[in-house]
């Protein structure tokens, strides 16, 4: 079969850096081609290499078997290749058909021709099955359709081959289908894929091939009919990899958390939050399932103080903590590992030193009189680089020079190193690779056999099935249904995500949504 | 290249492009540039008094200088240390002239006032920051008007119709007979002295103290403070107050030391404005702020001299001052030179 493009021996340099050493990557016309490698092992790098946005210092790239010089990304536009970037380059208050045009509208007599445009957008949307309104507003529509949006930009700019970063990061699981979908319509109308991804199950069911990277290198071409989840994760991170993850059966123990009809509005005043109950115990780590947006963020910002409560109460082992500032309640015995470690999580531009004793500068024995002992900040971030594995220079190093996977291990160590009664944990593994997913999942359940109590908020249901003891669902600001991973499927808890109430006890009761009853 | 020589270089080759440009400005307007130049460095270095009187004018810069800097490393942009500087000058000159104590009494409670004023006029915008989210530009810019008119119709009560205040007691001035035989009779006083140590404040604050950590945490990143449980407003009132009590005490040093009076003035003294670029030039951190205002200072002082000993008009002469500091400031262009220049080097 024909080569659409062909990468061959690509190496490129940041300084002393090597991020891409030797990577050939060959594309087969009307294939989906997995690009597959830990955060940092150069995917991205690879991909802007090919989209012309950096120069390689090595190797060629040739589309349809001739060489070709991709100095920018319009010579890469104009060989066909179109990219659907992982954060969408849409404007927000513009409609899809402004969007789409943007940079290259189409004029008559000077003017923008939009009737025209939306025309062809449509016309693209139903040859691709993609179902786009050309004229919806882009903050009107879900992430799922904003993608789609995307999609619809590169084609009709001509696209042949369509690169994906990471597409599902955002979707819910009846979007991720959906994607799938639309992906297997394009290779059927003769474009193919590149698809970067660091989720196995996603490339066991979508892709043809994978080429696996890892550090900067290439470790080769697999078809994926002849490999497995195992081979492929091993061949990423160099050893093996545990899936599934190993635990003990939970010990609950008195009850930590404890939340009693809370109500939480957000800024518009919107209740997100709608009478709430739940409670967490020790020795158990209480998952919270649900779609983004159903009052998870709320939620947490609630217990930890970062939001007021419009009424009800939340306890932490028996103490009142409801609508205390957030300092009362760590000092209370909460730890947070928060959802958005760049605007929460970390100070970036504080060496990781200091982001490691941001809650603790305060305390002897870092702090006395409120001189701070800066010597002491290093001696403890150092203990918790080394516990934690955390690779960096130094405690000087800022934060942002760390990577993702390493700023959240930091953040664990932070939190975890307080050893608090109540360790929250919110999306602790986005945007994080298989070795990083294992390291943190085993330090939460760690967490709970040391008799702690443990609450996770997760969008990936792998997540929450693998790891949490009792799964909380939330759905519109209330918990519809608590269940078992060991007696629910994921089917299940998509439709308990979704709205769906199930009767209480019908654990295994697809067939039985029909009586629809309510569990509140 | 090592960062080191890069960061000893990029300022000298500045300074040098901004001295070039310079002398072709002076040699289009039809000036001698080596006459002007000489001119300079003898307004600046000459003799004894003129080192004394660059000095001295050095001392309210390296406040205002701290002020902005202060501010700044809490992520607010004091626009406002003109009129905190004002509104000190006319506190301290105040207390100053209003009555006569012993000096160990009289001069540390002018100066407290003065950084008392500033204070409170740094505290109003820092308030407004905190409670209500009112951008501090807008705020500190109409705090400036305020300081100028309003001290200005103090002044005229306070000397009962004139437009200057009776000279302060001797026990409440900064003057140095020390100072002044050192430097044949300028008007260095021991407020340098003081300006120094503010400097070393500023670095104690900032890398010593819980405080400072959480002013710089502040300055970074809201939320993140915030989580770590910050109270994100009272950091952004107190940066405020503490930026503006420098300010005070800039104003301080004209008011006791420089003029020992305060008089009604037509329009804004631009030192305040002055220590945005200070503190600029600084990087933001106390020693830095002492490199900037003694180039802000020396330029200034020194440049007095051109229009009389080479006789270049002052307009000229305020052209010549402004493209030196341009060049000094627009030295990460310079960096960005060295960098390419390097790379090529290694790419051959």
């Amino acid at each position: 079969m024909e080569h659409v493009i062909e990468m061959l021996n690509i190496r490129k340099v940041f300084g002393n850096f090597v991020a891409n050493d030797n990577i050939t990557l060959q594309l087969k016309k009307g294939e989906i081609h997995a690009l597959l490698g830990e955060n940092g092992a150069g995917k991205s790098t690879l991909m802007n290499v090919l989209f012309g946005l950096y120069q390689p210092d090595g190797g060629e790239i040739r589309v349809r078997g001739k060489k070709v010089d991709i100095t920018n990304p319009n010579v890469a536009n104009d060989l066909g290749i179109g990219m659907v970037h992982q954060h969408f380059m849409l404007v927000e208050n513009f409609t899809v058909t402004e969007n789409i045009i943007l940079g290259s509208e189409p004029t008559k007599f000077g003017i923008t021709n939009k009737k025209d445009a939306a025309k062809r957008v449509k016309e693209v949307s139903e040859q691709y099955g993609l179902n786009v309104d050309p004229h919806a507003v882009i903050e009107d529509i879900s992430v799922g359709m904003q993608q789609r949006v995307e999609i619809l930009k590169t084609l009709y700019r001509g696209a042949e081959i369509l690169i994906f970063d990471e597409p599902t990061a955002s979707l819910t699981p009846q979007e991720i289908v959906e994607l799938i979908q639309i992906m297997k319509r394009l290779i059927a109308e003769g474009k193919s894929i590149i698809l970067i991804t660091h989720k196995l199950k996603e490339i066991m069911d979508v892709s043809d091939r994978v080429t696996v990277i890892r550090k900067g290198q290439g470790v080769g071409t697999v078809t994926t009919s002849e490999t497995s989840p195992a081979e492929l994760a091993s061949l990423m991170v160099g050893r093996q990899v545990e899936f599934k993850t190993v635990k003990t059966p939970a010990n609950p123990k008195d009850v930590i958390l404890n939340i009693q009809k809370l109500v939480v509005e957000d800024y518009r005043g919107v209740e997100m939050v709608k009478s709430l109950d739940l409670n967490v115990r020790q020795g158990e780590i209480v998952g919270i399932a649900g779609i983004d947006g159903n009052g998870q963020s709320e939620l947490i910002e609630a217990i930890t103080g970062l939001r007021k409560v419009k009424s009800g109460l939340i306890t932490i082992h028996g103490k009142d903590v409801t609508n205390m500032k957030p300092r009362k309640v760590t000092e209370s015995g909460v730890g947070h590992i928060p959802q958005d470690r760049h605007k929460h999580g970390l100070v970036l531009d504080f060496p990781i030193g200091h982001n490691i004793s941001l809650q603790t500068y305060y305390t002897a024995p870092i702090s006395k009189g409120g001189i701070i002992d800066y010597d002491k900040i290093d001696q403890k971030a150092k203990e918790i680089i080394a516990a934690y594995d955390v690779r960096t220079q130094g405690p000087h190093e800022p934060a942002r020079a760390l990577s993702g996977g390493n700023q959240q291990k930091a953040i664990i160590g932070r939190e975890v190193d307080r050893n608090p009664e109540l360790l929250i944990a919110a999306l602790p593994t986005r945007g994080l690779d298989v070795g990083a997913i294992e390291f943190i999942h085993s330090r939460l359940i760690e967490q709970r056999d040391n008799g702690k109590a443990v609450l996770l908020i997760s969008f990936e249901l792998d997540e929450v099935m693998n790891v949490s003891d009792r799964i909380a669902v939330i759905h519109d600001g209330e918990i519809v249904d608590i269940v078992k991973p060991e007696e629910t499927t994921e089917q299940e808890l998509g439709l308990l995500m979704a709205g769906h109430h199930v009767r209480e006890g019908s654990k295994k009761g697809l067939e039985r949504e029909g009586e629809d009853q309510h569990v509140d | 290249m090592s960062t080191k020589a890069t960061n000893i270089l990029v300022p000298v080759i500045s300074v040098i492009l901004g001295l070039i440009v310079g002398a072709i400005i002076m040699l289009v307007s039809g000036y001698n540039p080596v006459d002007g130049y000489l001119a300079l460095w003898n307004g600046i270095f000459g003799d004894l008094y003129t080192v004394g009187e660059t000095l001295r004018q050095i001392t309210p810069y390296l406040l205002a200088g701290l002020a902005v800097a202060f501010a700044f490393r809490s992520g607010l942009f004091n626009i406002g240390v003109e009129g905190q500087l004002i509104v000190g000058w006319f506190a301290a000159a105040y207390v100053g002239v209003a009555v006569e104590l012993p000096k160990i009494i009289h001069l540390p409670l002018a100066l407290l006032a003065a950084a008392v004023a500033g204070a409170l006029w740094g505290f109003v915008p820092g308030l407004l920051k905190a409670k209500f989210h009112v951008h501090e530009v807008i705020v500190t810019i109409m705090m400036n008007y305020i300081a100028l008119h309003v001290t200005n119709a103090l002044i005229k009560t306070v000397s009962g119709g004139g437009d200057r205040t009776e000279s302060i007691f001797a026990s409440a001035s900064l003057r140095s007979e020390f100072f002044e035989n050192l430097t044949e009779f300028s008007r260095l006083h021991y407020g340098i002295i003081l300006a120094l140590v503010m400097v070393g404040v500023m670095w104690f604050i900032l890398e010593k103290t819980t405080l400072g950590f959480e002013l710089k945490a502040v300055g970074f990143n809201h939320n993140a403070s915030q989580y770590a449980g910050m109270n994100v407003n009272k950091n952004i009132v107190l940066a405020m107050v503490i930026s503006g009590a420098f300010a005070g005490l800039g104003g301080a040093m004209e008011a006791l030391g420089t003029f020992e009076y305060v008089s009604s003035k037509a329009g804004f003294t631009g030192i305040g404005f002055d220590g945005i670029a200070v503190a600029l030039l600084g990087m933001n951190t106390p020693l830095g702020v002492i490199f900037g205002a003694t180039l802000f200072g020396s330029l200034k002082y020194g440049a007095l001299n051109m229009p009389n000993a080479a006789g270049i008009p002052l307009e000229i002469v305020e052209i010549v001052i402004a493209v030196i500091i341009f060049f000094v400031a627009s030295g990460y262009v310079i960096r960005l030179f060295l960098l390419r220049a390097a790379k090529k080097k290694e790419a051959k």
